[in-house]
């Protein structure tokens, strides 16, 4: 064994990779597959060992493993049980051992209530009839932006100023991760699935390769805090500009890309400093009111003429309803509202696992705000933040939101398997990584027809639900929190949700 | 004609294809037996690292084999396929193909009695599809037209 454990730097380790020696075939795969120095060969005895306390759960060995050897398992407690202490007594030997706060990635993996498990949807029974979306037609089309307040019409035509709008073929995009956090290879995947599908996504606070720049029709450009690659052509390419004032892992939080991952071509984008951490503030140092915020948003709307769409982007808290109307006022055409499961590459464990509140709650009380103002038509809403799968967005819609985004998801598709690790830059599936050997993991064919036929996959579930519905069009569902009943909700929760109780 | 096309930009380097052609070119064709039981086959491919770099290569089944012209008993010779295979009992093991190669995928196998057995690619003639595309996990070799 090359390592030797010391107890002055020990806690127990979480994984254990076990290993079948009668299944083993010494071919090493998965020696080099490990990124976290947690396998390796000893030639002299011939066999394979295992450093457990490396060990991230990343899956990685046992996928490649061509005989079926492995199993990674998570170990239990050895201390006695303690239900009040539980997971907290390491993580307190943690931060007394290594005297740091922990930073940690993807979403919040804490027990919290997750309330699209609590909402049922409807069906048509011989009242109204439900609808075959293979044989009838059936409209996912979706337009991101202002709509107007009312219909006038002159010598018989509308005569109406629409505002700039994202088409959208199905009412999902893939959330803001930046080049950077992500690989070159996922970010081509990306582009590529969106202009197949005939969506968008979004470039992160990262800028924009410039080889990236064939993608423009489908992407969404972002401004942090760190105003990272911001410049003319690259707020041109975009279809929409988004503002990020915050994101759901971490609220208050800015960004955080360290060193190791500003490689030449990042720096380059980024236009920074090789090697040198990347930092963006938690506040935009302009935007101290919602009067800065708009006067960011009409900053941007006038260096690109009034021709596309502006985005804000908030993280789910405490007011985000009042903090939405706001928003709205300010004059932004679309507000994301990111969920406390929201994903991050870089986050303090402290603000992912006790910040923010769920995308149910936020985007229901933000639909329902905007509403009671009168101004719901002067702004498109995206929920994001722990968006699962079809039915996740399903209940999005009804519950009041336009489209929704997905990072994590989308991640999943490509190889992830949420091991948190992201921010180590040593992604053993090639995707949250700079390192040139890793990346190459991440297939562009590959990875983007996964991304394809995963949106495709859920818009079929989407209209097949719609269809049972008796619904033909995903306008008829938007904020329809009719089609939802609550189930295991207190009343208090379903008057925020505003839905029904099953039942009733 | 068809031939493996590397795609070094996806190579993973877990010599995956190196296993399969091991399991293709035994006598039992099952994984656990040909590395635990039989005397291993050589593999025909060989994935090669020089980091970030990595890829597998074989033979290229080159139209003017130079294999087959520095080969004195005609063991390597094209078969009816079109392809560059090695007859092994007309193989002496005098190593000329190995020099003759350009780009080096000829291995020895030493272990035969009496005179050693050039080895290399043959394309699987038992396949459709060569054990090693299919085995990659990547798509970093690929069975197509030359
Ligand atoms: S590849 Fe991943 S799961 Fe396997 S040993 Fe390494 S860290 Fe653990
Ligand atoms: S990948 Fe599987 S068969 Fe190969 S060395 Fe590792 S455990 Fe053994
Ligand atoms: S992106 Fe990579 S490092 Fe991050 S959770 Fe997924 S597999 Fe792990
Ligand atoms: S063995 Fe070498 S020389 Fe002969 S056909 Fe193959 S690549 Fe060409
Ligand atoms: S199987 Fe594919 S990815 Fe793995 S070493 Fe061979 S060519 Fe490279």
């Amino acid at each position: 064994m090359k390592w030797m454990k010391n107890l002055k730097n020990y806690t127990p380790p979480a994984f254990k990779v076990i290993r079948d020696d009668d299944r083993c075939i010494r071919c090493k795969a998965c020696v080099e597959q490990c990124s976290f120095d947690a396998t390796f060969y000893d030639e002299e005895e011939n066999k394979i060992w295992n450093w457990d306390a490396n060990c991230v759960s990343c899956n990685r060995c046992a996928a490649i493993c061509p005989t079926e050897a492995i199993t990674v398992e998570t170990r239990g407690y050895s201390y006695r049980h303690n239900y009040s202490w539980g997971s907290h007594i390491d993580s307190l030997k943690k931060r007394a051992i290594f005297g740091g706060t922990p930073v940690v990635s993807m979403g919040n993996d804490k027990p919290y209530k997750i309330y699209w498990d609590h909402l049922l949807l409807n069906a048509s029974q011989v009242t109204n009839p439900s609808i075959d979306p293979l044989r009838e037609p059936m409209e996912l089309k979706t337009f991101l932006g202002k709509k107007p307040h009312s219909l006038h019409l002159k010598d018989g035509k509308p005569d109406i100023d629409i505002s700039p709008q994202l088409e959208l073929n199905v009412p999902i995009m893939f959330a803001a991760m930046s080049y950077g956090a992500l690989s070159y290879n996922v970010v081509e995947a990306l582009g590529r699935a969106a202009q197949h599908v005939g969506t968008f996504y979004n470039s992160g606070e990262g800028g924009l390769n410039k080889d990236h720049y064939k993608f423009q029709g489908n992407i969404i450009v972002q401004v942090a805090s760190g105003r990272f690659g911001v410049h003319k052509p690259y707020l041109d390419v975009g279809s929409a500009i988004e503002i990020k004032i915050g994101q759901g892992a971490k609220p208050g939080i800015g960004g955080h890309l360290p060193g190791e991952k500003v490689t030449e071509t990042i720096s380059e984008t980024r236009m920074m400093p090789q090697g040198s951490d990347a930092i963006s503030p938690a506040p935009h140092h302009d935007v101290y009111s919602i009067e800065d915020l708009r006067q960011l948003i009409y900053a941007l709307k006038e260096a690109t003429e009034y021709s596309k769409p502006i985005i804000v982007k908030i993280a789910a808290v405490h007011n985000v309803a009042a903090i939405a109307s706001g928003i709205t006022r300010a004059g932004a055409d679309i507000i994301c509202i990111d969920g406390f499961k929201g994903g991050t590459g870089a986050s303090p464990q402290v603000i992912r696992d006790n910040v923010g509140l769920p995308i149910e709650m936020a985007l229901a009380v933000v639909d329902t705000r905007l509403r009671d103002e009168g101004i719901r038509q002067d702004i498109s809403i995206i929920a994001s933040g722990g968006i699962r799968n079809s039915m996740d967005v399903v209940k999005a819609i009804a519950l009041g939101a336009d489209a929704v985004y997905i990072g994590t998801a989308a991640l999943l598709a490509i190889g992830c398997t949420m091991c948190q690790q992201c921010h180590t830059g040593k992604c053993a599936w090639g995707i949250t990584t700079q390192d040139p050997h890793l990346s190459k993991r991440v297939n562009p064919d590959i990875a983007s027809q996964r991304l394809i036929n995963l949106l495709d996959v859920w818009a079929l579930e989407i209209k097949e639900t719609m269809g049972a519905m008796g619904i033909n069009s995903i306008e008829s569902l938007r904020g329809n929190r009719l089609n939802l009943r609550g189930i295991d909700l207190t009343e208090k929760e379903m008057e925020i949700l505003g839905v029904l109780p099953a039942g009733e | 004609m068809k031939i493996v096309k590397i795609y070094e930009d996806s190579c993973v380097y877990c010599h995956l294809c190196e296993v399969a052609c091991i399991v293709e070119h035994s006598q039992s064709k099952d994984i656990i037996k040909a590395f635990k039981r039989e005397t291993k086959p050589i593999a025909r491919c060989s994935a090669e690292f020089n980091y970030p770099l990595s890829y597998s290569v074989m033979c290229r089944h080159c139209d003017d084999a130079p294999c087959i012209e520095a080969c004195q008993t005609g063991a390597m010779h094209r078969d009816e396929r079109g392809y560059v295979v090695v007859n092994e009992d007309k193989c002496v093991g005098c190593w000329m193909c190995i020099m003759a190669c350009p780009y080096g995928v000829i291995k020895k196998d030493e272990r035969r009695e009496v005179w050693g057995l050039s080895t290399k690619c043959d394309l699987c003639p038992d396949r459709e599809t060569p054990a090693c595309v299919e085995a990659c996990p990547n798509n970093a070799l690929m069975f197509e037209e030359v």
